[in-house]
């Protein structure tokens, strides 16, 4: 690899991880600056000063900010988050298992949804200005329009309720058979997969048509290829580079789409996790699935630029 | 430049826009009853007496949507005007100044922008109280950031122009550059970006009423609508689909619009369609 390459991706990543450590800041701040005590909150408006006074200590609240922030995200660092409020549980236990089928439910979503747009904007280049172009393209304004919950809903009521091929709430607990689990997912991944579906299959058909105006490719149709082979085999590797970022793009919308998906279907991932702890204002919950959501947006978003830096050819061999 | 007659599809998002705002400004003497008070049977079918039935403790759904309209829309409203003054003033101003200022708000606004707008909203409404106020301040300030990106990158072109460059040699002063020299002129994209940002401020705003924690009831307003009836999907019973249709169909005709607005503006600078 040339060293321009291994300069332009590491300065890539030294910018991810500064980033990162701005937004841990931020989401820390977010919640320790605002107005509002945290012991109050919990302890509620009748209170007594000294029980507030207590709790205050016992949580460290007396000390510095700074000193907190460190002492917080060195425990994040390590895979620590400290103690929910609400049920003084260690928080990591609980947050690994609801990772991991949030994680599960995006994986799905892109195993569908990726194909499906590449797919979808080749035929849509195909046939350019076309009827089957012109769907497509209002599909995609009607999608991006639509609230998840509408679509969501909308899917229950006739897939689950009316015609019952599927249950209305997607349960899923330890040691569910695979086949099972892919069963109870099926509307949740519908509803994932409509809501990325139409920006990266504009994008894609956007990226190849950009490509189909240059002379190979007129070279191509000159030598009488098919009009499917040159999209394939000219156009789709020269378009690869903003078909990888916009796919990257769409999956970290993936992995934060899921919050209010997972409330729909009452699945029990992060994003429904982070809710409930929300309206329970227990802050120590709030920070670490903020951190975590950040963390995987900001690396989907990192690796995102890294695909295209890495797939454009001119980089690869400096002149 | 020859007057074009505007497309069905504006005309239609025009007229279902205009449905909509219509009934904000006269929701209280358009809805046949309060917004609180129950009033039949618990998610009662459709009537004469009530047009799309009763909601989830048996009040009047019309009346509901009714008042919703207004608090979604003002809602929206305020926090779409708010990121724009913010962010448009903020996106000229560091543009025109530049130096340690301009470094300072982008890269504020990039690290707003690194962490996704729902989480961080999440975030801060654990720990401030969940009020009109707060809303509109939180959904405008995230959507702020997307206005400063544009409108900095708009006024960092027109910067340049000769017309600001003799406004400088003249002696005016910054706010005038601002206001008098780049606004003017960046006006026509910003306007088109307008209904982009309203549209998301809606979505946001119903995504935060619909997992508890935007508008909180008694108040009506589209999402937390959603989340009040959601648990009658289960039974059959579509009520909440009601409410969620409204704002697709809300956002769609926005969209038709900005759509228009948007071709229209090309068109002017030369650009695409003829």
């Amino acid at each position: 690899m040339p060293s321009t390459l291994i300069a332009q991706v590491a300065r890539r990543v030294v910018l991810g991880v500064l980033m990162l450590l701005g937004v841990s800041a931020l989401i820390f701040a977010g919640t320790q600056l605002l107005p509002g005590d945290v012991a109050q909150s919990i302890l509620g408006q009748e209170a007594t000063p000294e029980a507030v006074a207590n709790l205050r200590k016992e949580m460290g609240l007396n000390d510095p900010a700074i000193t907190r922030y460190a002492h917080w995200l060195g425990g994040a660092v390590t895979g620590d988050f400290g103690r929910a409020l609400s049920n003084g549980q260690p928080i990591s236990a609980t947050l690994g298992k609801r990772l991991y089928n949030t994680l599960f439910l995006a994986f799905w979503a892109a195993l569908v949804s990726v194909p499906l747009a590449i797919g979808l904007g080749i035929i849509a280049v195909r046939h350019r200005n076309g009827f089957i172009d012109r769907t497509i393209s209002g599909l995609g304004l009607a999608s991006v329009s639509l609230p998840e919950f509408f679509v969501g809903y909308v899917l229950m009521y006739f897939f689950a309720v009316k015609l019952q091929w599927v249950s209305s709430v997607s349960t899923v607990f330890d040691g569910m058979p695979l086949s099972e689990r892919l069963g109870a997912i099926v509307l949740p991944v519908a509803v994932l997969t409509m809501a990325v579906l139409a920006h990266m299959m504009r994008m894609t058909r956007a990226a190849i048509m950009n490509v189909m105006q240059s002379a190979y490719i007129e070279t191509a149709e000159l030598k009488g290829l098919g009009a499917l082979r040159i999209i394939y085999r000219h156009a789709l590797p020269n378009a690869l580079a903003p078909i990888i970022n916009v796919v990257m793009l769409n999956l970290a919308f993936l992995v934060v789409g899921v919050v209010v998906v997972e409330v729909i279907f009452v699945y029990p991932g992060m994003g429904q996790f982070l809710v409930d702890h929300v309206s329970k204002r227990d802050v120590p919950v709030v920070q670490a699935c903020g951190l975590i959501f950040a963390t995987v947006y900001i690396g989907l978003n990192i690796v995102a630029d890294i695909a295209g830096i890495m797939s454009n050819p001119r980089l690869r061999h400096p002149k | 430049m020859t007057r074009r007659r505007i497309p069905v599809s504006a005309l239609i998002g025009l007229l279902f826009t205009g449905g909509f705002v219509f009934i904000a400004l006269f929701a209280p003497w358009l809805a046949p009853h309060p917004n609180s008070v129950v009033v039949g049977d618990v998610w009662a079918p459709a009537s004469a007496q009530h047009w799309l039935g009763t909601d989830n403790i048996g009040r009047d759904l019309l009346s509901r949507m009714i008042h919703g309209t207004r608090v979604t829309l003002t809602i929206a409203g305020l926090a779409t005007a708010l990121s724009f003054g913010v962010g448009s003033v903020l996106g000229f101003v560091a543009a025109v100044v530049g130096g340690w200022l301009d470094q300072l708000l982008s890269r504020g606004v990039d690290l707003l922008m690194a962490i996704p707008t729902l989480i961080f909203a999440l975030v801060v409404l654990s720990v401030l109280p969940t009020t009109i106020t707060v809303l509109v301040l939180v959904v405008g300030t995230l959507d702020a950031t997307r206005v400063f990106r544009l409108s900095r990158a708009l006024a960092a072109d027109i910067n340049v122009m000769d017309y600001v460059e003799a406004a400088r040699l003249r002696g005016e002063k910054t706010p005038w550059i601002v206001f008098s020299e780049i606004l003017p002129n960046a006006l026509t994209p910003l306007v088109s970006e307008l209904g982009l940002r309203f549209i998301f401020a809606v979505l946001f705003l119903s995504a935060l009423s619909f997992i508890g924690l935007g508008v909180q009831p008694p108040d009506a307003d589209w999402g937390n609508m959603v989340k009040e009836n959601k648990e009658g999907i289960v039974f059959g019973i579509p009520a909440a689909l009601i409410p969620a249709g409204a704002i697709a169909v809300l956002t769609i005709s926005v969209n038709l619009m900005a759509d228009w607005v948007l071709n229209r503006t090309t068109d002017l600078k030369g650009g695409r369609g003829a």
